[in-house]
């Protein structure tokens, strides 16, 4: 009797899910409901009409764009959701669409996310909006990075072209030159750590966003892809370049063992034992409000070249604005979002302390102009916004980036904390990336 | 039911001499029911106490430093300023006061969660305890397997299913997985077998109660000490619950503070966002006094429900 | 309930498919009335989703390609997945490291309190448990914040002391400081489980005890250690069960210590990644049924030798 009773009620449920799931199942993939002969009188239309919008991003200088924009638009409502940073934000977006519901309208997703989401056609394609016809408003790092195939899948937000952030103080006071080439920094770190064990040029634990950019700069692209045809050399030039140099840095224990953003960080930042970051263009906002101890002794100088006397740069993080292909608000969605990254919201984020990728403010006067007093009086966004238009061309992110940088510290990471070489944590890197595609059913290459 | 028989109170009336009872240890000759007090076992426990309690020591001292003074300062001791207040005042206000908000939050989930688990383990555990049923067997087996499993099989299942039915981001995706208490289950099973005496619920029947009525006016009276246990322990797991909030809620108006804590600790962790360790370090004083306070007052109850019935000598 | 078999009784070994309809006195329904409140949340709550799991481990859904039903393909790859076992391994380490660790200060620190021999055993008894009124998250920050060899406490006292402790979040450490704060965080609540259960042994043991002239170790090892067997029992089931199931503690420390904990370092954690960084649901699913199966098989077996020498 038992028996029965709890197989009955086991298979009651079962069947019970069975069925949820596979409506579940068949009603994730999202149906846009945009339809096809959408176009910016829509747009338009939409603003006026007015409705409600649900964002999540996890960008502050938004809450100020959002109040302009209401009192803009005064018959749209908008709902601002911090639904978490990063990782957390794509899981939660990929949860609701795979669920079908509480899918918000427009969502923040960094650049190298951005393919993953463009590939499964969670974001929908914002050319039926008239994104097309803002080539050219915006960097061509970030512009790129929104582009797939023909689509344009979201308007970039900010950007972060790589610059080289360093502590005066520091440099002076054990007479270091501040390096400009890559090798310039090998020896810069080798006298400071001479000088004082305390005291690295800079800390690094392993970070996926870090080594790519540098491998961008070095003019490498590990991932290419071509459709679902998708292409993984971690071994190429940029990368070779890339891992000999820093495995030097390694080698000699010239890099402080402290994870980026933890609070030893952030402490190493202010009391001068990490000297400079290579990092992108919107970190001045996060030294003033968390590193107040280091007002006035940080400057801003381009970042180390590969080679004596060039002038290449990288993207380092950012993120763009997507409208997910299950929102009900198309239209109105992208309303807000050329309003935010190609209107007024622009300038209104930049009074916040963002640092923009549209070409018209990076060139203004008024912008370039800028004398920071956390800087020493410094105009850094001269430095840049230089470098946003020294950003190397033709780089790519996989279109599961996403995974690839969750194991990278189980795979590159182990060069940092044993006797694994870069080079080897590199190609461990290449091969889970590889088996992880051809399980996904992609066609990749090496 | 409460263990209120030291085994001390008296010398056994064994002894050849007659003696009178004695009351305090000191006076009593060394025996095993009244031995003599140890120093070594004292500082041996000691350093098991100091171990507890240490961390905690480092939280309430580092409640009182500033950010800056977090940095500088050595950890087990203060810093030059003393800013608990102060940092109290911030840890509520900030962000337009949402910490008083995760603090209702959790309040709901723990009266509704917390409440209604030991309200399921009571009648869940009676039924096991005093009668027998056909599939009795097989409840207690399949709950501990299901127990078994990690949490992460459940997660997004559950999450799918739940957001069919309309509950995700809702109070209702934390409580309605809180109601079950598998050791409170157990606790209450082995608590009502020991407390209730089965002529007792005999004597009811025979009257020509119903079995509800049964439970409600003999049962339930007899059950208070387990109740209060169980009830405790699930207020505890309920207050520290993450796993399943984490991936349950996505507006952080709902979050529990646990959830809450975890935000403002990523916080830092963001370009352009802001750190607030101090911040994190006071909420997280403030996160676990009511647990203590709760356990402080109420410690009669749980301990008598713990040792799980009377003896009868 | 007689005297001598524990009052906190472990219930007898169950085997639902084998359990015979034993035919009672009053065995009806009416008792279906109360534990189906508990049964039908329980149903709904883990019940359909473990099903929905075994379900989804059956399948496998592409980026590029849908979703196939695959059969056991999904078990055949995860037991020959390298990850897969090596987290398994660092659990089962973890499990024979941490436990009777735990449990053995716990034992001992409840005996010290039970045997009337200490200063203040009130304070010492609320002071140890207070730890487990701590959320998860809570420990693992302060821990974590604690843990810090530049400016956490083990850099200070590094400093103060000229000691070179090494960094408890590099890889060869970092399972000895979970292993730190799971038992910090549950050697109160363990202790009070068993402290109570020892508070309910009959005074008339003792006093026969001290007849026999047996000495107060003698009365630890023969009355009391026997007679809290099934606090023993349960406690350590549980605690197996938790340590199988660790995930909140890496969970949290992996931000600080990205290199030392990987995605794969607890089987929990690697279901976690797989559905949630990779989204391999179907693998994921299957991972985590395989580690329930082989969490309950090691559960059941810690029962039935527990319970047998009973005999």
């Amino acid at each position: 009797m038992s028996i029965r009773t709890t197989r009955a009620l086991r298979a009651i449920a079962a069947t019970g899910v069975v069925a949820l799931g596979l409506a579940a199942c068949s009603s994730g993939g999202g149906n846009d409901a945009g339809g096809d002969a959408s176009s910016a009188d829509d747009v338009a239309a939409a603003l006026e009409e007015g409705g409600t919008l649900t964002v999540w991003a996890w960008e502050p200088t938004l809450t100020d764009v959002v109040s302009d924009f209401e009192t803009e638009y005064p018959n749209v409502d908008v709902e601002l959701v911090n639904a978490g940073t990063g990782n957390d934000q794509y899981t939660a977006l990929q949860n609701a669409i795979a669920a079908g519901k509480g899918v918000p309208d427009v969502a923040q997703v960094e650049y190298y996310a951005l393919p993953q989401f463009a590939l499964s056609d969670a974001v929908a394609d914002l050319s039926a909006y008239g994104a097309a016809d803002l080539d050219g408003t915006f960097t061509p790092g970030p512009w790129n990075a929104v582009q797939q195939g023909e689509g344009i899948y979201g308007l970039p937000m900010d950007s972060g072209p790589m610059a080289l952030f360093y502590n005066e103080e520091v440099f002076t006071e054990h007479g270091v030159e501040v390096p400009t080439t890559w090798d310039g920094f090998v020896e810069a770190a080798r006298a400071l750590h001479e000088a004082d064990p305390d005291v690295y040029i800079t800390n690094d634990t392993g970070d996926a966003g870090f080594t790519t950019s540098l491998i961008w700069q070095a003019g490498g692209q590990p991932f290419q892809v071509e459709g679902t045809d998708v292409t993984v050399d971690l071994a190429d030039a940029g990368s070779t370049q890339f891992a000999q140099t820093w495995q030097t840095l390694i080698d000699e224990d010239l890099l402080a063992p402290v994870s980026s953003w933890s609070d030893e960080w952030y402490q190493g930042l202010g009391n001068g034992t990490i000297a400079t970051l290579a990092i992108g263009a919107w970190m001045p906002a996060n030294l003033e409000s968390g590193v107040p101890d280091g007002a006035g002794k940080w400057r801003v100088a381009p970042l180390p070249q590969w080679e004596d006397g060039a002038s290449a740069s990288a993207e380092n993080g950012g993120s763009a604005l997507s409208v997910p292909a299950a929102s009900q608000n198309q239209a109105l969605a992208y309303g807000f979002l050329e309003y935010a990254n190609a209107g007024d919201g622009v300038q209104t984020r930049i009074d916040g302390g963002a640092f923009p990728a549209t070409t018209a403010e990076l060139e203004s006067d008024e912008f370039q102009g800028y004398e920071s007093e956390y800087f020493g009086g410094q105009k850094i966004n001269e430095v840049l916004a230089q470098s946003a238009a020294d950003v190397v061309e033709g780089w790519s992110y996989l279109p599961f980036q996403v995974y690839a940088n969750s194991i990278f510290n189980d795979t590159v990471g182990q060069a940092y904390v044993s006797s694994t070489t870069l080079a080897e944590g590199l190609q461990a890197w290449q091969d889970a990336s590889v088996t992880y595609g051809t399980d996904q059913g992609f066609t990749v290459n090496e | 039911m409460t263990a209120t028989t030291p085994t001390n109170t008296s010398v056994p009336a064994a002894r050849p001499a007659a003696r009178k009872p004695v009351r305090l240890r000191s006076r009593a000759p060394h025996s095993v029911s009244s031995p003599r007090r140890s120093t070594l076992l004292t500082v041996l426990s000691g350093i098991v106490l100091l171990y507890a309690l240490v961390p905690l020591f480092w939280l309430f001292v580092n409640a009182t430093k500033t950010q800056s003074s977090l940095f500088s300062s050595f950890g087990l001791w203060f810093s030059g300023d003393f800013a608990l207040f102060d940092n109290i005042a911030r840890t509520l206000s900030y962000d337009d006061g949402i910490f008083g908000r995760w603090f209702a939050n959790t309040v709901l989930y723990v009266v509704l969660g917390a409440g209604g688990a030991t309200f399921l383990a009571v009648l869940g555990g009676y039924a096991l305890a005093k009668f027998d049923f056909p599939g009795k067997r097989g409840v207690f087996a399949t709950v501990i397997g299901a127990v078994a499993v990690p949490g992460t099989a459940l997660a997004v299942p559950t999450f799918l299913m739940f957001s069919q039915m309309g509950l995700t981001n809702t109070p209702w995706a934390v409580i309605i997985p809180s109601l079950i208490s598998p050791f409170g289950l157990y606790l209450m099973w082995v608590f009502a077998a020991e407390a209730i005496p089965t002529e007792l619920l005999e004597a009811a029947r025979v009257d020509g109660s119903s079995e509800f009525r049964t439970f409600f006016q003999v049962s339930l009276p007899l059950l208070a000490p387990g109740i209060v246990t169980v009830l405790l322990f699930t207020m505890v797991a309920t207050w520290n619950n993450y796993f399943l909030p984490l991936i349950m809620l996505k507006d952080p108006s709902w979050y529990p503070l646990t959830l809450g804590l975890n935000a403002w600790n990523a916080q830092a962790a963001t370009a352009g966002g802001e750190a607030i360790f101090d911040l994190v370090i006071t909420g997280s004083l403030l996160t676990i006094l009511p647990l203590i306070v709760a356990f402080l007052f109420l410690q009669r109850y749980w301990q008598s429900g713990l040792a799980a019935g009377s003896v009868k000598e | 309930m007689t005297t001598t078999s524990p009052p906190v009784a472990v219930p007898p070994p169950v085997d639902a498919l084998s359990s015979r309809p034993v035919r009672r006195r009053r065995r009806s329904w009416i008792g279906w009335g109360f534990v189906g409140p508990f049964m039908a949340v329980f149903a709904l709550v883990f019940l359909a989703p473990i099903a929905y799991s075994i379900y989804l481990s059956l399948f496998r859904t592409q980026m590029v390609g849908g979703t196939q039903f695959v059969g056991f393909d999904n078990y055949a790859r995860a037991f020959g997945d390298p990850q897969f076992w090596s987290g398994v391994s660092r659990v089962g380490l973890f499990l024979l490291v941490q436990v009777p660790i735990m449990l053995g200060i716990a034992l001992l620190v409840a005996l010290a309190i039970d045997s009337g021999r200490l200063y203040g055993k009130n304070f010492f008894r609320i002071s140890i448990f207070l730890p487990y009124a701590v959320p998860a998250v809570v420990a693992t920050l302060m821990w974590g914040f604690m843990y810090g060899t530049r400016f956490g406490l083990v850099g200070n006292i590094n400093d103060a002391l000229g000691t070179s402790i090494p960094n408890p979040l590099s890889p060869d450490w970092v399972l000895l400081a979970i292993g730190n704060i799971v038992t910090w965080e549950f050697v109160g609540y363990n202790m009070l489980i068993f402290y109570s259960a020892l508070r309910v042994i009959p005074t008339s043991l003792y006093e026969a005890a001290e007849l026999d002239g047996a000495s107060q170790w003698q009365v630890v090892r023969a009355i009391k250690i026997p007679a809290i067997r099934g606090s023993l029992v349960i406690a350590t089931i549980f605690s197996i069960i938790g340590s199988f199931q660790l995930f909140n503690e890496p969970s949290i420390l992996q931000s600080l210590a990205p290199n030392a904990i990987t995605t794969y370092f607890t089987p929990n954690l690697y279901a976690y990644s797989l559905s949630f960084s990779g989204q391999q649901y179907n693998y994921s699913a299957t991972v985590a049924i395989i580690m329930g199966v082989l969490t309950m098989i090691v559960a059941y077996v810690v029962q039935l030798r527990g319970m047998r020498k009973e005999a």
